[in-house]
């Protein structure tokens, strides 16, 4: 199973929690972005491993945006 | 009076400020980013300067790029508005080394109450109520644990602000959990990574004290705000008198607020928060605000008083025009934010419809208009929207009509939220605390 996580809103991504090759569990914090000086946690919605990180810290991501693929 | 007033700000109070300085006769000056140059306010100033891109820490938090832009247009006196630079003493201090006026408390007011550890000591030698807590920066998760405040606990930034960094821990591993938590966020957000504990107060109120120190040292109270309706521990709607303060527990915030104020030899206007036991009638001091409030409207709704205007006046030693702070009906102020209604995410975008309730007793305080963007690099606060009544009955009938008649697409915003607000039976009552707006989501 394959899931692609995706950005929900337009914003700064602050921080990488998560490395490729990393296990993950549902409900893990894979990074954490920012947008309108709030946190967001962008969380993992099945187990399995980071296959892809498509982002980095610092980058501006839009809505839609593919973060990371698990695998 | 000066003859210009710099506004060291952006969006709505910015935009409210300018309207008070103009009114007066004054110049007013704007700053504005280059995410900014399309909002009412820049084209609603005598004049506008860039001041650089939209990256707060390259623009409004940037003091040179601030004061380069002063000079430049050889301001006298300069308003911080809230947030960014408004309650930083440095900035304070180079306002006045620049030879202008600063708006706002003396420097030294504001380094006491800057720091929650020193205001909170400070307070209770000036014999204010304070919660059971630390009366020095917690320096790791263990001294947290062996500091025996009890639980539930409340871990703060000493330098925070707007809710970040505060968590409220439950046991042992909570609160270490929270503590590390917190300090990530304190040195990351506000330079400054002193913690402190406090003992937690459940189903307690926000209430909030207006202050305005006068030019002659005299400290006045203009009656109180109650701000329990919070999401993150961020305000979301405020209404005055508050429902759960009685006669007697309101005379008593009064004269503390008036003393916290005294002890710092306060200037302008500032807002002493506390925390509020409804059942005990009891108080303690949270923090004070050493600057305009965001919900200063509902306070001069129910008073008459401008209290820019006093903020102007004080600031350039002249009297207030005011002779009665007695406050009539009631004021309620719902904050519009760009953020979806249920999970209260932000939502920037582009307005493409902006259609503002008007009418007797409806104020709007707003920083858009239709073809604005709004981006993610600032705050999600889209307007103030408050009204007047007579009574409280009153206010949420005309709040209802008001929410349902403001109309902005593009960006999601919180509006439906407010609408299921002034259905919720504790709302209406009157009878809530802090933790409405959890129980209103907890699934």
């Amino acid at each position: 199973m394959v899931s692609e996580v995706r950005a929900e809103m337009v914003a700064n991504v602050w921080k990488i929690v998560v490395a490729e090759g990393d296990k993950v569990e549902d409900g893990d914090t894979l990074v954490i972005l920012e947008s309108m000086k709030m946190e967001i946690p962008v969380l993992a919605e099945e187990s399995g491993t980071v296959a892809s990180l498509k982002v980095a810290e610092g980058d501006v991501i839009q809505e839609g945006h593919l973060i990371a693929v698990i695998e | 009076m000066f003859e210009s007033v710099l506004v060291a700000n952006r969006g709505e109070i910015a935009r409210r400020v300018i309207r008070t300085v103009r009114a007066l006769g004054v110049k007013a000056i704007a700053v504005y980013s280059e995410a900014d140059a399309d909002l009412p306010y820049v084209g609603e100033a005598d004049e506008a300067i860039l001041i650089g891109p939209a990256q707060p820490t390259k623009s409004y938090l940037d003091v040179d790029a601030v004061m380069e832009a002063a000079k430049r247009t050889n301001a006298q006196a300069v308003h911080p508005g809230y947030g960014f630079l408004a309650e930083n003493p440095g900035f304070a201090q180079r306002v006045l080394d620049d030879g202008l006026v600063w708006i706002g408390p003396p420097p030294s007011a504001m380094a006491a109450m800057g720091d929650k550890i020193s205001a909170r000591n400070l307070m209770e030698e000036a014999g204010v109520p304070v919660a059971a807590g630390t009366r020095e920066p917690v320096p790791d998760a263990d001294a947290a644990v062996t500091a025996g405040i009890g639980y539930p606990v409340m871990v703060k930034a000493a330098g925070g602000g707007g809710g970040i960094g505060m968590s409220v821990a439950y046991d042992e591993a909570e609160l270490r959990k929270a503590y590390d938590t917190a300090r990530t966020r304190a040195e990351r957000f506000f330079g400054n990574p002193d913690i402190l504990l406090e003992r937690f107060v459940e189903r307690a109120r926000h209430v909030e004290v207006q202050i305005l120190g006068l030019a002659d040292g005299t400290v006045l109270a203009l009656g109180e705000r109650d701000c329990s309706v919070q999401r993150r521990h961020q305000k979301v709607v405020e209404e005055t008198p508050s429902p759960g303060v009685g006669p007697e527990l309101r005379a008593r915030m009064l004269a503390a607020a008036v003393r916290a104020g005294e002890a710092v030899g306060y200037r302008g206007a500032g807002t002493v928060e506390c925390l509020v036991d409804p059942g005990a009638q009891e108080f303690v001091f949270l923090e004070m605000n050493t600057r305009l409030q965001v919900e200063h409207p509902i306070t001069e709704l129910v008073t008459g008083i401008d209290l820019v205007e006093q903020q102007l006046l004080i600031a350039a030693g002249e009297p207030v025009t005011f002779t009665s702070a007695e406050s009539r009906g009631h004021a309620i102020e719902f904050r519009v934010y760009a953020e979806d209604p249920k999970r209260f995410l932000p939502s920037p975008g582009d307005i493409t419809v902006w259609d503002e309730p008007s009418g007797d007793v409806i104020r709007v305080d707003s920083g858009y208009q239709a073809g604005n963007k709004v981006t993610p690099f600032y705050d999600p606060l889209l307007a103030k929207l408050c009204v007047y009544g007579a009574d409280r009955a009153q206010a949420l009938t005309a709040a209802r009509g008001a929410v349902d008649a403001f109309r902005i697409e593009g960006p999601k915003t919180n509006l439906p939220f407010f609408t299921e607000l002034l259905d919720n039976p504790e709302f209406t009552s009157g009878e809530y605390d802090t933790a409405l707006v959890d129980r209103m989501r907890a699934r």
